[in-house]
């Protein structure tokens, strides 16, 4: 999964940015790894829940968030082969500035034997009924 | 460009590679007519790259660099074939080529589409055998080394080199014409397209647990190499269909074995382990090839049974009446023995056990599928449903002892108890 960072709040997006971007869009559409992708709204019009770890009802505040320089977004789901191969296509992004993260998206088996049969348990197939 | 530089490691290349080389060797093919020849100048060219990148930094567009290299040995080499033949057409076409306006970015990518698409039906062209098609497919289409082929197919890597030169080879022996075929011969070499990136898909999809990582990754290698194939070739419903088939299952894969590798079959898998974005994708890739307006063929067919299943929240609440159609449909275009069997478990879904039954019952008096196991396996489900156990168990029983895998056996055997043990 690749993040986008950028430090930009309000204004939007140049005409010739967003060209840039359907054509990087369509360079992965094309060489079969793109799975999906979306923007997002800018973070002004976001919201944060802040979770105090007291089981008490989270503090919710709307933005914009002054304290924070860089907000994600957008992500594209990438498949590919490697994590070098991910680098690669994310560093022909046509961001004009700002950050990219680059995570591996977790899998069952990418955990400790222990958190993965708790994953299964709580995943467990409902009662299945073969004759009627 | 300092950091651009620090990634200058062949891990990066080869990545880099892999990303690009399909391009690379579909561009110089069309210069040198001969994909082997083709492959051996972009290799050059990856060579260069490994010697000088570290050094210099990977420069800003890898794929260019790399085209433009090995279009250049390209030239040098026809050069060297035009002197000692007189070739003089032959340097005239590559200077052409080498000389288009770089510019012209729509139409280079056309190009680049019809170079790639040329490449895929030369690596699948019937004069093949389909080890070598496959072969020279992923390693061509799919920029995978020799040695990663043959861990996925469980080979020694002589045996994948050797099959790639001989595949080479036979190409340039045979004198096929490196371009996309047109007219009747379309759908013919379309076909051949299609059963190579299905099969490799199947190679990964019917690997086990204990399998060496690559193998399974062969699913994902024919994903992609089916979603480039629906970006070059978007008219062609088949092309979707087998994207959208390739989509839905994969969106099963860790659903349908449990935890010591056992088969799980689609009605007892956990359907909320089955990735939903990849099911999305499969049925976008459906509504693509519907919205074409052509017949479509079996891998259409396929995916629309496996769309029914995917969209369905459990064995119960599925369309078992579209199922059984589109398997009729599916017997028209592509009928079998299998399909038909399936036919009738979807009748007995829909219709009831009886229906179900005398449908199973025209396949064993066909006797097509005397040594298939799933024959008296389905007909020992339909009996148990209609009550009549004694005759069941009997079925579960012999289809217990023809079956080959263990697991499966002892499954059967436990129906069998069952039916025994009812009252």
């Amino acid at each position: 999964m690749l993040f986008v960072y950028s430090g930009e709040t309000g204004e939007g997006p140049t005409l010739e940015r967003v060209e840039a971007m359907n054509r990087y869009n369509e360079e992965l559409s094309k060489a079969g790894v793109l799975l999906a992708l979306d923007g997002l709204h800018p973070p002004s019009t976001g919201t944060r829940l802040t979770f105090s770890g007291s089981g008490d009802r989270p503090t919710v505040t709307d933005g914009p968030f002054t304290e924070a320089k860089e907000f994600v977004g957008g992500y594209w789901v990438i498949q590919a082969r490697s994590k070098e191969e991910a680098i690669e296509l994310a560093s022909r992004a046509p961001l004009g500035a700002g950050a990219i993260e680059v995570r591996q998206i977790a899998e069952g088996s990418d955990y400790p034997p222990e958190i993965e049969q708790a994953a299964k348990l709580s995943q467990d197939p409902p009662e299945q009924t073969f004759a009627e | 460009m300092a950091a651009r530089q620090a990634q200058g490691t062949s891990g990066q290349i080869d990545a880099i590679w892999r990303i690009e080389s399909a391009r690379v060797i579909a561009t110089v093919a069309r210069m040198v007519r001969d994909v082997g020849v083709a492959e051996d100048l972009a290799q050059d060219a990856i060579v260069v790259a490994l010697q000088r990148w570290p050094s210099t930094g990977i420069p800003p567009n890898p794929g260019a660099w790399l085209t433009e290299t090995a279009k250049h040995r390209a030239i040098d080499l026809m050069r060297r074939n035009a002197t000692l033949q007189g070739k003089y057409e032959q340097i005239a076409h590559a200077i052409g080529v080498a000389g288009q306006a770089p510019d012209l970015e729509a139409e280079l990518d056309d190009q680049i589409g019809d170079d790639l698409l040329s490449l895929v039906f030369t690596c699948c062209h019937p004069v093949l055998s389909m080890e070598a098609r496959v072969a020279l497919t992923l390693r061509m289409l799919g920029g995978l080394k020799t040695p990663e082929i043959a861990r996925a197919f469980l080979l020694p890597d002589a045996t994948v080199g050797q099959r790639i030169s001989r595949a080479k080879r036979a190409l340039a022996t045979a004198d096929v014409p490196f371009e996309v075929p047109s007219g009747p011969e379309l759908q013919a070499r379309l076909a051949s397209v299609l059963e190579v990136v299905y099969l490799i898909f199947n190679e990964g999809y019917s690997a086990t647990a204990g399998d060496d990582w690559m193998r399974p990754a062969l699913t994902e290698e024919a994903l992609r190499l089916g979603r480039i194939l629906a970006g070059l070739a978007p008219d062609e419903p088949e092309v979707h269909g087998l994207v959208a088939l390739m989509e839905i299952q994969a969106s099963r894969q860790t659903a349908r074995t449990g935890p010591e590798g056992e088969a799980i079959l689609l009605a007892s898998q956990d359907r909320r382990r089955w990735d939903r974005l990849l099911i999305r994708r499969g049925l976008a890739a459906l509504e693509r090839a519907e919205s074409l307006g052509r017949p479509v063929g079996p891998y259409y067919l396929q995916a629309a049974i496996a769309a029914c299943h995917a969209q369905a929240p459990t064995t119960e609440d599925t369309d078992w009446v579209r199922i059984a159609a589109l398997y009729e449909a599916l017997a028209r275009v592509a009928g079998s023995p299998v399909v038909e069997l399936n036919r009738a478990v979807a009748i007995g879904m829909a219709f009831g056990p009886e229906l179900g039954l005398e449908a199973v019952d025209a396949l064993d008096a066909d006797g097509a599928l005397d040594d298939y196991h799933l024959l008296p396996s389905v007909r020992g489900d339909l009996l148990a449903r209609l009550g009549r156990l004694t005759e069941a168990r009997q079925e579960f029983e012999r289809a217990a002892s023809m079956t080959h895998n263990n697991r499966e056996r002892e499954l059967l055997l436990g129906r069998a108890a069952q039916c025994a043990g009812a009252p």
